[in-house]
Protein backbone atom coordinates (compact mmCIF):
# COMPACT_ATOMS: atom_id res chain seq x y z
CA UNK A 1 0.00 0.00 0.00
CA UNK A 2 1.94 3.46 -0.98
CA UNK A 3 1.25 6.17 1.44
CA UNK A 4 0.64 8.47 -1.79
CA UNK A 5 -2.33 6.60 -3.16
CA UNK A 6 -5.27 8.51 -1.99
CA UNK A 7 -4.18 11.92 -3.21
CA UNK A 8 -4.54 10.72 -7.19
CA UNK A 9 -8.11 10.71 -5.97
CA UNK A 10 -8.07 14.15 -6.56
CA UNK A 11 -6.29 17.24 -7.66
CA UNK A 12 -4.10 19.80 -5.74
CA UNK A 13 -6.44 22.08 -4.60
CA UNK A 14 -6.74 25.12 -6.78
CA UNK A 15 -8.65 28.40 -5.53
CA UNK A 16 -12.14 27.22 -5.70
CA UNK A 17 -11.36 23.56 -4.18
CA UNK A 18 -9.09 25.56 -1.34
CA UNK A 19 -12.37 27.07 -0.66
CA UNK A 20 -14.94 24.52 -1.11
CA UNK A 21 -12.92 22.26 1.05
CA UNK A 22 -12.50 25.33 4.02
CA UNK A 23 -16.20 25.54 3.59
CA UNK A 24 -16.71 21.28 4.53
CA UNK A 25 -13.96 22.29 7.10
CA UNK A 26 -16.56 24.47 8.60
CA UNK A 27 -19.81 22.27 8.44
CA UNK A 28 -17.55 19.62 9.47
CA UNK A 29 -16.70 21.24 12.43
CA UNK A 30 -19.98 22.72 13.24
CA UNK A 31 -21.14 19.43 13.28
CA UNK A 32 -18.28 17.65 15.06
CA UNK A 33 -18.56 20.77 17.86
CA UNK A 34 -22.30 20.26 17.93
CA UNK A 35 -21.73 15.93 19.05
CA UNK A 36 -19.32 17.47 22.01
CA UNK A 37 -21.77 19.89 22.63
CA UNK A 38 -24.51 17.32 23.52
CA UNK A 39 -21.98 14.96 24.95
CA UNK A 40 -20.81 18.14 27.65
CA UNK A 41 -23.71 18.69 28.00
CA UNK A 42 -25.35 15.28 28.90
CA UNK A 43 -22.53 15.01 31.51
CA UNK A 44 -22.88 17.98 32.95
CA UNK A 45 -25.98 17.22 33.49
CA UNK A 46 -25.23 14.14 35.24
CA UNK A 47 -22.99 15.59 37.23
CA UNK A 48 -20.37 13.66 35.46
CA UNK A 49 -17.67 16.32 34.70
CA UNK A 50 -17.21 17.05 38.99
CA UNK A 51 -13.59 17.05 39.11
CA UNK A 52 -14.51 15.05 42.05
CA UNK A 53 -15.07 12.31 39.52
CA UNK A 54 -12.15 12.24 37.95
CA UNK A 55 -9.34 13.69 40.42
CA UNK A 56 -8.90 10.33 41.97
CA UNK A 57 -7.34 8.59 38.92
CA UNK A 58 -4.82 11.88 39.09
CA UNK A 59 -4.15 12.65 42.53
CA UNK A 60 -4.89 8.87 44.49
CA UNK A 61 -2.39 6.11 44.12
CA UNK A 62 -4.37 3.90 45.75
CA UNK A 63 -7.34 3.95 42.56
CA UNK A 64 -3.97 2.36 40.32
CA UNK A 65 -2.95 0.10 43.06
CA UNK A 66 -6.22 -1.46 44.04
CA UNK A 67 -7.82 -1.29 40.88
CA UNK A 68 -6.61 -0.79 37.86
CA UNK A 69 -2.93 -2.28 38.21
CA UNK A 70 -4.06 -5.26 39.67
CA UNK A 71 -7.12 -5.69 37.34
CA UNK A 72 -4.43 -4.96 34.16
CA UNK A 73 -2.14 -7.39 35.31
CA UNK A 74 -4.72 -10.07 35.37
CA UNK A 75 -5.75 -8.92 31.69
CA UNK A 76 -1.73 -9.16 30.72
CA UNK A 77 -1.42 -12.46 32.44
CA UNK A 78 -4.77 -13.62 30.89
CA UNK A 79 -3.43 -12.72 27.17
CA UNK A 80 0.07 -13.63 27.53
CA UNK A 81 -1.14 -17.22 28.86
CA UNK A 82 -3.54 -17.38 26.23
CA UNK A 83 -0.65 -16.50 23.44
CA UNK A 84 2.04 -18.96 24.90
CA UNK A 85 -0.11 -21.93 25.24
CA UNK A 86 -1.98 -21.66 21.80
CA UNK A 87 1.62 -20.75 19.84
CA UNK A 88 2.75 -24.65 20.35
CA UNK A 89 -0.75 -25.69 19.51
CA UNK A 90 -1.15 -23.28 16.64
CA UNK A 91 1.91 -25.03 15.04
CA UNK A 92 1.34 -27.84 15.41
CA UNK A 93 -2.31 -27.90 13.78
CA UNK A 94 -0.50 -25.88 11.27
CA UNK A 95 2.11 -28.02 10.47
CA UNK A 96 -0.80 -31.24 10.32
CA UNK A 97 -2.67 -29.72 8.16
CA UNK A 98 0.55 -29.32 5.57
CA UNK A 99 0.63 -33.01 6.27
CA UNK A 100 1.16 -35.16 3.37
CA UNK A 101 -1.46 -37.63 5.19
CA UNK A 102 -4.81 -37.08 4.36
CA UNK A 103 -6.23 -38.15 7.54
CA UNK A 104 -4.09 -36.30 9.74
CA UNK A 105 -4.73 -33.41 6.96
CA UNK A 106 -8.38 -33.96 7.47
CA UNK A 107 -8.18 -33.74 11.52
CA UNK A 108 -6.72 -30.60 11.73
CA UNK A 109 -8.59 -29.06 8.87
CA UNK A 110 -11.66 -30.00 11.08
CA UNK A 111 -10.53 -28.78 14.16
CA UNK A 112 -9.17 -25.94 12.70
CA UNK A 113 -12.50 -24.83 10.95
CA UNK A 114 -14.87 -25.79 13.88
CA UNK A 115 -13.00 -23.71 16.77
CA UNK A 116 -12.99 -20.93 13.76
CA UNK A 117 -16.40 -21.17 13.53
CA UNK A 118 -18.15 -20.23 17.03
CA UNK A 119 -17.58 -17.57 19.38
CA UNK A 120 -14.89 -17.18 22.00
CA UNK A 121 -17.91 -16.42 24.15
CA UNK A 122 -18.94 -19.95 24.11
CA UNK A 123 -15.78 -21.48 24.33
CA UNK A 124 -15.27 -19.40 27.73
CA UNK A 125 -18.92 -20.34 28.87
CA UNK A 126 -18.41 -24.33 28.13
CA UNK A 127 -14.96 -24.13 30.36
CA UNK A 128 -16.08 -22.60 32.72
CA UNK A 129 -18.65 -24.56 33.35
CA UNK A 130 -16.30 -27.67 32.68
CA UNK A 131 -14.07 -26.94 35.16
CA UNK A 132 -16.59 -26.44 37.84
CA UNK A 133 -18.29 -29.40 37.01
CA UNK A 134 -15.19 -31.61 36.37
CA UNK A 135 -12.47 -30.49 38.31
CA UNK A 136 -11.62 -29.00 41.67
CA UNK A 137 -9.83 -25.48 40.96
CA UNK A 138 -11.09 -23.25 43.35
CA UNK A 139 -13.93 -20.95 42.07
CA UNK A 140 -11.75 -17.97 42.99
CA UNK A 141 -8.92 -18.60 39.80
CA UNK A 142 -11.69 -20.34 37.64
CA UNK A 143 -12.75 -17.77 35.54
CA UNK A 144 -9.16 -17.43 34.87
CA UNK A 145 -8.87 -20.55 34.11
CA UNK A 146 -11.72 -20.52 31.50
CA UNK A 147 -10.54 -17.21 29.87
CA UNK A 148 -7.22 -18.91 28.81
CA UNK A 149 -8.76 -21.89 27.69
CA UNK A 150 -11.20 -20.44 25.88
CA UNK A 151 -9.11 -18.12 24.52
CA UNK A 152 -6.62 -20.99 23.96
CA UNK A 153 -9.44 -22.89 22.16
CA UNK A 154 -9.97 -20.14 19.77
CA UNK A 155 -6.69 -19.03 18.76
CA UNK A 156 -4.63 -22.10 18.90
CA UNK A 157 -7.13 -22.10 15.38
CA UNK A 158 -6.39 -18.72 14.20
CA UNK A 159 -2.41 -19.38 14.11
CA UNK A 160 -2.31 -22.62 13.06
CA UNK A 161 -3.99 -20.64 10.02
CA UNK A 162 -0.96 -18.45 10.48
CA UNK A 163 1.53 -20.59 11.00
CA UNK A 164 0.24 -22.27 7.82
CA UNK A 165 0.00 -19.22 5.47
CA UNK A 166 4.21 -17.82 6.87
CA UNK A 167 4.97 -21.81 5.62
CA UNK A 168 3.43 -21.45 2.25
CA UNK A 169 4.33 -17.74 1.83
CA UNK A 170 8.06 -18.91 1.86
CA UNK A 171 9.54 -19.22 -1.50
CA UNK A 172 9.26 -23.01 -2.83
CA UNK A 173 13.34 -22.72 -3.55
CA UNK A 174 13.82 -23.54 0.11
CA UNK A 175 11.46 -26.38 -0.13
CA UNK A 176 13.78 -27.79 -3.03
CA UNK A 177 16.95 -26.82 -1.98
CA UNK A 178 15.83 -28.71 1.27
CA UNK A 179 15.41 -31.53 -0.39
CA UNK A 180 18.69 -31.53 -2.79
CA UNK A 181 21.07 -31.85 0.13
CA UNK A 182 18.59 -34.54 0.97
CA UNK A 183 17.05 -33.61 4.52
CA UNK A 184 13.63 -35.36 5.60
CA UNK A 185 10.25 -33.71 5.44
CA UNK A 186 10.66 -33.45 9.25
CA UNK A 187 14.20 -31.60 9.01
CA UNK A 188 13.21 -29.42 5.88
CA UNK A 189 9.94 -28.34 8.56
CA UNK A 190 12.18 -27.85 11.50
CA UNK A 191 15.20 -26.48 9.88
CA UNK A 192 14.49 -24.85 7.15
CA UNK A 193 10.63 -23.94 6.88
CA UNK A 194 9.82 -23.41 10.58
CA UNK A 195 12.36 -20.87 11.59
CA UNK A 196 11.74 -18.72 8.53
CA UNK A 197 8.20 -19.27 8.92
CA UNK A 198 7.96 -17.56 12.42
CA UNK A 199 10.06 -14.37 11.06
CA UNK A 200 7.85 -14.12 8.35
CA UNK A 201 4.33 -14.43 11.12
CA UNK A 202 5.76 -11.99 13.37
CA UNK A 203 3.49 -9.04 12.54
CA UNK A 204 0.60 -11.33 12.29
CA UNK A 205 1.30 -13.07 15.57
CA UNK A 206 1.62 -9.59 17.30
CA UNK A 207 -1.83 -8.53 15.62
CA UNK A 208 -3.52 -11.77 16.94
CA UNK A 209 -1.97 -10.70 20.56
CA UNK A 210 -4.48 -6.80 20.51
CA UNK A 211 -7.40 -9.61 19.36
CA UNK A 212 -6.56 -11.73 22.78
CA UNK A 213 -6.16 -8.34 24.62
CA UNK A 214 -9.40 -7.45 23.46
CA UNK A 215 -10.75 -10.82 23.98
CA UNK A 216 -10.22 -10.91 27.88
CA UNK A 217 -12.94 -8.40 28.40
CA UNK A 218 -15.39 -10.62 28.09
CA UNK A 219 -14.29 -12.89 30.97
CA UNK A 220 -14.98 -9.76 32.79
CA UNK A 221 -18.48 -8.94 31.49
CA UNK A 222 -19.65 -12.77 31.81
CA UNK A 223 -17.55 -15.10 34.23
CA UNK A 224 -16.48 -12.71 36.81
CA UNK A 225 -12.56 -12.63 35.75
CA UNK A 226 -11.56 -9.53 37.90
CA UNK A 227 -9.78 -7.99 35.13
CA UNK A 228 -9.63 -4.07 33.91
CA UNK A 229 -13.32 -3.81 32.31
CA UNK A 230 -14.66 -5.40 35.87
CA UNK A 231 -12.83 -3.17 37.82
CA UNK A 232 -15.15 -0.21 36.86
CA UNK A 233 -18.31 -1.20 38.69
CA UNK A 234 -15.91 -1.61 41.76
CA UNK A 235 -14.35 1.59 41.29
CA UNK A 236 -17.55 3.74 40.27
CA UNK A 237 -19.12 2.17 43.60
CA UNK A 238 -16.37 3.42 45.71
CA UNK A 239 -15.51 7.08 44.16
CA UNK A 240 -18.92 8.78 44.20
CA UNK A 241 -20.79 6.66 40.91
CA UNK A 242 -18.06 8.24 38.35
CA UNK A 243 -19.10 5.76 35.38
CA UNK A 244 -17.80 7.92 32.75
CA UNK A 245 -14.64 8.66 34.37
CA UNK A 246 -13.78 5.14 34.95
CA UNK A 247 -14.72 3.74 31.47
CA UNK A 248 -12.64 6.50 29.98
CA UNK A 249 -9.70 5.61 31.95
CA UNK A 250 -10.50 1.75 30.93
CA UNK A 251 -11.03 2.67 27.45
CA UNK A 252 -7.52 4.35 27.47
CA UNK A 253 -5.03 1.93 28.76
CA UNK A 254 -6.97 -0.58 26.32
CA UNK A 255 -6.09 1.85 23.41
CA UNK A 256 -2.81 2.93 25.09
CA UNK A 257 -1.81 -0.84 24.83
CA UNK A 258 -3.13 -2.11 21.79
CA UNK A 259 -1.81 1.04 19.93
CA UNK A 260 1.18 0.24 21.01
CA UNK A 261 0.94 -3.51 19.79
CA UNK A 262 -0.72 -2.50 16.72
CA UNK A 263 2.28 0.28 15.71
CA UNK A 264 4.84 -2.59 16.62
CA UNK A 265 2.93 -5.10 14.30
CA UNK A 266 3.28 -2.69 11.82
CA UNK A 267 6.88 -1.69 12.58
CA UNK A 268 7.84 -5.08 12.67
CA UNK A 269 6.33 -5.83 8.75
CA UNK A 270 7.85 -2.62 7.08
CA UNK A 271 11.36 -3.83 8.57
CA UNK A 272 10.23 -7.51 6.95
CA UNK A 273 9.71 -6.14 3.75
CA UNK A 274 12.44 -4.11 3.22
CA UNK A 275 14.55 -6.86 4.76
CA UNK A 276 17.40 -8.17 2.78
CA UNK A 277 18.58 -11.22 4.54
CA UNK A 278 14.82 -12.65 4.32
CA UNK A 279 13.23 -14.23 1.88
CA UNK A 280 11.14 -11.35 2.49
CA UNK A 281 7.91 -13.50 2.58
CA UNK A 282 5.42 -11.99 5.34
CA UNK A 283 2.49 -12.89 6.95
CA UNK A 284 1.03 -8.88 7.46
CA UNK A 285 -0.94 -7.96 10.12
CA UNK A 286 -3.73 -7.13 8.18
CA UNK A 287 -4.21 -11.13 7.45
CA UNK A 288 -5.56 -12.00 10.85
CA UNK A 289 -9.01 -11.00 10.09
CA UNK A 290 -8.85 -12.95 7.12
CA UNK A 291 -7.05 -16.32 8.78
CA UNK A 292 -9.69 -16.10 11.89
CA UNK A 293 -12.71 -16.57 9.41
CA UNK A 294 -13.76 -20.02 8.94
CA UNK A 295 -14.12 -21.67 5.63
CA UNK A 296 -11.45 -21.42 2.06
CA UNK A 297 -10.14 -17.83 2.11
CA UNK A 298 -11.53 -15.89 -0.59
CA UNK A 299 -8.41 -14.90 -2.32
CA UNK A 300 -5.79 -12.79 -1.10
CA UNK A 301 -6.31 -9.71 0.83
CA UNK A 302 -3.81 -7.32 1.20
CA UNK A 303 -2.24 -9.23 4.51
CA UNK A 304 -0.59 -12.54 2.50
CA UNK A 305 2.48 -12.23 -0.20
CA UNK B 1 -32.34 -37.18 25.27
CA UNK B 2 -33.65 -33.68 24.28
CA UNK B 3 -36.39 -33.41 26.95
CA UNK B 4 -34.36 -30.92 28.72
CA UNK B 5 -34.86 -28.51 25.95
CA UNK B 6 -38.69 -28.04 26.71
CA UNK B 7 -39.69 -24.81 28.24
CA UNK B 8 -36.38 -22.94 26.34
CA UNK B 9 -36.51 -21.04 23.40
CA UNK B 10 -33.80 -22.18 21.12
CA UNK B 11 -34.72 -20.78 17.89
CA UNK B 12 -36.09 -17.45 19.66
CA UNK B 13 -32.33 -16.39 20.80
CA UNK B 14 -30.63 -17.83 17.66
CA UNK B 15 -33.48 -15.04 16.13
CA UNK B 16 -32.45 -12.54 18.29
CA UNK B 17 -28.56 -13.60 17.37
CA UNK B 18 -29.91 -13.10 13.80
CA UNK B 19 -31.50 -9.62 14.15
CA UNK B 20 -28.86 -8.20 15.97
CA UNK B 21 -26.15 -9.06 12.87
CA UNK B 22 -28.76 -7.76 10.06
CA UNK B 23 -29.13 -4.55 12.03
CA UNK B 24 -25.78 -3.87 13.12
CA UNK B 25 -24.34 -5.01 9.17
CA UNK B 26 -26.47 -2.52 7.64
CA UNK B 27 -25.54 0.37 10.24
CA UNK B 28 -22.13 -0.38 10.14
CA UNK B 29 -22.11 -1.01 5.99
CA UNK B 30 -23.54 2.67 5.75
CA UNK B 31 -21.58 4.14 8.49
CA UNK B 32 -18.29 2.42 7.69
CA UNK B 33 -18.57 3.58 4.11
CA UNK B 34 -18.76 7.30 5.18
CA UNK B 35 -15.69 7.05 7.00
CA UNK B 36 -14.18 5.78 4.20
CA UNK B 37 -14.92 8.35 2.04
CA UNK B 38 -13.47 10.63 5.06
CA UNK B 39 -10.16 9.05 5.36
CA UNK B 40 -9.86 9.33 1.10
CA UNK B 41 -11.99 13.10 0.93
CA UNK B 42 -9.34 15.99 0.54
CA UNK B 43 -10.82 17.79 3.93
CA UNK B 44 -7.95 17.36 6.40
CA UNK B 45 -10.24 17.51 9.07
CA UNK B 46 -12.25 15.01 8.03
CA UNK B 47 -8.94 12.81 7.17
CA UNK B 48 -8.07 13.11 10.83
CA UNK B 49 -11.67 12.62 12.02
CA UNK B 50 -11.61 9.01 9.87
CA UNK B 51 -8.42 7.75 11.43
CA UNK B 52 -8.78 9.22 15.36
CA UNK B 53 -11.87 6.97 15.30
CA UNK B 54 -10.65 4.02 13.26
CA UNK B 55 -7.52 3.64 15.52
CA UNK B 56 -9.75 4.47 19.00
CA UNK B 57 -12.65 2.10 18.40
CA UNK B 58 -10.41 -0.82 16.60
CA UNK B 59 -8.26 -1.10 19.79
CA UNK B 60 -11.34 -1.35 22.51
CA UNK B 61 -12.31 -4.14 23.05
CA UNK B 62 -16.12 -4.37 21.95
CA UNK B 63 -17.17 -6.17 25.75
CA UNK B 64 -16.34 -2.23 26.59
CA UNK B 65 -18.14 -0.56 24.05
CA UNK B 66 -21.33 -2.93 24.74
CA UNK B 67 -21.00 -2.38 28.48
CA UNK B 68 -20.73 1.27 28.45
CA UNK B 69 -23.53 1.23 26.23
CA UNK B 70 -25.29 0.05 28.76
CA UNK B 71 -23.79 1.42 32.10
CA UNK B 72 -22.63 4.39 30.74
CA UNK B 73 -25.03 5.79 28.10
CA UNK B 74 -28.32 4.18 29.44
CA UNK B 75 -28.32 4.10 33.16
CA UNK B 76 -25.66 6.95 33.66
CA UNK B 77 -27.00 9.32 31.07
CA UNK B 78 -30.48 8.05 30.12
CA UNK B 79 -29.98 7.59 26.78
CA UNK B 80 -32.83 5.09 25.49
CA UNK B 81 -33.08 5.48 22.02
CA UNK B 82 -36.62 5.91 22.21
CA UNK B 83 -37.20 2.66 23.57
CA UNK B 84 -39.37 2.28 27.00
CA UNK B 85 -39.23 -1.00 28.07
CA UNK B 86 -35.57 -2.87 29.22
CA UNK B 87 -35.02 -5.78 26.85
CA UNK B 88 -36.03 -2.98 23.50
CA UNK B 89 -33.72 -0.50 25.07
CA UNK B 90 -30.84 -3.06 25.98
CA UNK B 91 -31.28 -4.82 22.06
CA UNK B 92 -30.79 -1.02 20.83
CA UNK B 93 -28.19 -0.08 22.62
CA UNK B 94 -26.30 -3.46 21.88
CA UNK B 95 -26.83 -2.94 18.35
CA UNK B 96 -25.83 0.65 18.92
CA UNK B 97 -22.39 -0.80 20.37
CA UNK B 98 -21.89 -3.36 17.67
CA UNK B 99 -22.53 -0.77 14.78
CA UNK B 100 -19.82 1.57 16.15
CA UNK B 101 -17.41 -1.31 16.76
CA UNK B 102 -18.04 -2.90 13.29
CA UNK B 103 -18.05 0.43 11.41
CA UNK B 104 -14.27 0.97 11.78
CA UNK B 105 -13.18 -2.64 10.68
CA UNK B 106 -15.85 -1.86 7.25
CA UNK B 107 -14.12 1.15 6.90
CA UNK B 108 -10.59 -0.22 6.96
CA UNK B 109 -11.73 -3.04 4.16
CA UNK B 110 -13.64 -0.12 1.74
CA UNK B 111 -10.49 1.66 2.11
CA UNK B 112 -8.32 -0.98 1.11
CA UNK B 113 -10.78 -2.42 -1.64
CA UNK B 114 -10.36 1.29 -2.86
CA UNK B 115 -6.78 1.11 -2.81
CA UNK B 116 -7.18 -1.71 -5.59
CA UNK B 117 -8.91 0.25 -8.32
CA UNK B 118 -6.24 1.29 -11.00
CA UNK B 119 -4.69 4.52 -10.92
CA UNK B 120 -6.17 5.15 -14.50
CA UNK B 121 -9.71 4.80 -13.72
CA UNK B 122 -9.46 7.74 -11.12
CA UNK B 123 -7.10 9.75 -14.12
CA UNK B 124 -9.59 9.18 -16.49
CA UNK B 125 -12.47 10.45 -13.98
CA UNK B 126 -10.93 13.61 -13.40
CA UNK B 127 -9.88 13.89 -16.65
CA UNK B 128 -13.66 14.37 -17.91
CA UNK B 129 -14.12 16.73 -15.09
CA UNK B 130 -16.02 14.84 -12.33
CA UNK B 131 -15.51 16.23 -8.90
CA UNK B 132 -14.25 14.49 -5.92
CA UNK B 133 -18.05 13.00 -4.90
CA UNK B 134 -18.76 12.17 -8.23
CA UNK B 135 -15.03 10.68 -7.93
CA UNK B 136 -15.51 7.86 -5.13
CA UNK B 137 -19.46 8.00 -6.17
CA UNK B 138 -19.35 6.87 -9.79
CA UNK B 139 -16.07 5.30 -10.89
CA UNK B 140 -14.39 4.46 -7.30
CA UNK B 141 -16.70 2.91 -4.79
CA UNK B 142 -18.55 0.70 -7.11
CA UNK B 143 -15.42 -0.82 -8.69
CA UNK B 144 -14.18 -1.08 -4.57
CA UNK B 145 -17.13 -2.69 -3.20
CA UNK B 146 -16.66 -5.41 -6.44
CA UNK B 147 -13.22 -6.31 -4.72
CA UNK B 148 -14.21 -6.06 -1.34
CA UNK B 149 -17.05 -8.84 -1.09
CA UNK B 150 -14.37 -10.87 0.79
CA UNK B 151 -12.90 -9.05 3.12
CA UNK B 152 -16.53 -7.53 3.86
CA UNK B 153 -18.11 -11.23 4.16
CA UNK B 154 -14.30 -11.93 6.66
CA UNK B 155 -16.14 -8.39 9.29
CA UNK B 156 -19.92 -10.32 8.56
CA UNK B 157 -19.00 -13.55 10.24
CA UNK B 158 -16.90 -11.66 12.81
CA UNK B 159 -19.94 -9.79 13.33
CA UNK B 160 -22.20 -12.89 13.68
CA UNK B 161 -19.62 -14.21 16.73
CA UNK B 162 -19.37 -10.87 17.98
CA UNK B 163 -22.77 -10.74 18.51
CA UNK B 164 -22.86 -12.87 21.73
CA UNK B 165 -21.00 -9.78 23.44
CA UNK B 166 -24.15 -8.25 23.69
CA UNK B 167 -25.09 -11.21 26.73
CA UNK B 168 -23.20 -8.82 28.77
CA UNK B 169 -26.08 -6.65 29.11
CA UNK B 170 -28.94 -9.18 29.17
CA UNK B 171 -30.14 -9.20 25.54
CA UNK B 172 -31.46 -12.61 25.51
CA UNK B 173 -29.15 -14.17 22.30
CA UNK B 174 -27.82 -17.65 22.45
CA UNK B 175 -25.02 -16.98 24.29
CA UNK B 176 -27.35 -15.95 26.95
CA UNK B 177 -29.73 -18.44 26.48
CA UNK B 178 -26.51 -21.01 27.03
CA UNK B 179 -25.20 -19.81 30.18
CA UNK B 180 -28.91 -20.32 31.74
CA UNK B 181 -28.94 -23.37 30.22
CA UNK B 182 -25.91 -24.37 31.17
CA UNK B 183 -26.78 -23.57 35.14
CA UNK B 184 -29.72 -25.29 34.86
CA UNK B 185 -29.30 -28.14 33.42
CA UNK B 186 -27.07 -31.23 34.24
CA UNK B 187 -26.59 -31.43 30.21
CA UNK B 188 -23.07 -29.21 29.97
CA UNK B 189 -21.36 -31.01 26.71
CA UNK B 190 -25.02 -31.53 24.73
CA UNK B 191 -26.39 -27.71 25.05
CA UNK B 192 -22.72 -26.63 24.52
CA UNK B 193 -22.74 -29.06 21.25
CA UNK B 194 -26.36 -27.60 20.42
CA UNK B 195 -25.01 -24.00 20.40
CA UNK B 196 -21.79 -24.77 18.68
CA UNK B 197 -23.84 -26.42 15.73
CA UNK B 198 -25.86 -23.42 15.95
CA UNK B 199 -23.24 -20.94 14.89
CA UNK B 200 -21.34 -22.91 12.40
CA UNK B 201 -24.97 -23.30 10.81
CA UNK B 202 -24.85 -19.23 10.72
CA UNK B 203 -21.26 -18.49 10.12
CA UNK B 204 -20.07 -21.58 7.15
CA UNK B 205 -22.92 -20.95 5.07
CA UNK B 206 -22.49 -17.09 4.77
CA UNK B 207 -18.38 -17.55 4.51
CA UNK B 208 -19.17 -20.09 1.42
CA UNK B 209 -21.97 -17.86 0.14
CA UNK B 210 -20.36 -14.86 0.20
CA UNK B 211 -17.14 -16.51 -1.23
CA UNK B 212 -18.70 -17.61 -4.12
CA UNK B 213 -20.34 -13.91 -4.82
CA UNK B 214 -17.54 -12.83 -3.83
CA UNK B 215 -15.42 -14.72 -7.62
CA UNK B 216 -18.44 -13.85 -9.06
CA UNK B 217 -18.10 -9.73 -8.95
CA UNK B 218 -14.86 -9.90 -8.59
CA UNK B 219 -13.71 -7.16 -11.19
CA UNK B 220 -11.07 -9.79 -13.48
CA UNK B 221 -7.69 -7.80 -13.91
Amino acid sequence: MKKDRPTVLYDVPGPRARRRNLLWTLLFLVALAAVVWWVVVSLADKNQLEWAKWAPFFTDARVWETYLLPALKNTVIAAALAMVIALPLGALLGIFRLSDHRWLRGAAGTVVEFFRAIPVLILMLFANAAYSEFTDISPDIRPMYAVVTGLVLYNASVLAEVVRAGILSLPSGQTDAAKAIGMRKGQTMSYVLLPQAVTAMLPALVSQLVVIVKDTALGGAMLGFSELLASVRPMSANYGANTIACFTVVAVIFVVLNFALTTFASWLEGRLRRGKKSTGAVVGAGAVEELATPGEHMGPADGTK
Amino acid sequence: MFDFLQGYNLLGAFWVTVQLTVYSAIGSLIWGTLLAAMRVSPVPLMRGFGTAYVNIVRNIPLTVIIVFTSLGLFQTLGVSLGADRFTTINFRLAILGLTAYTSAFVCEAVRSGINTVPLGQVEAARAIGLSFPQVLRIIVLPQAFRSVVGPLANVLIALTKNTTVAAAIGVAEAALLMREMIENEAQLILISTIFAFGFICLTLPTGLFLGWVAKKVAVKR
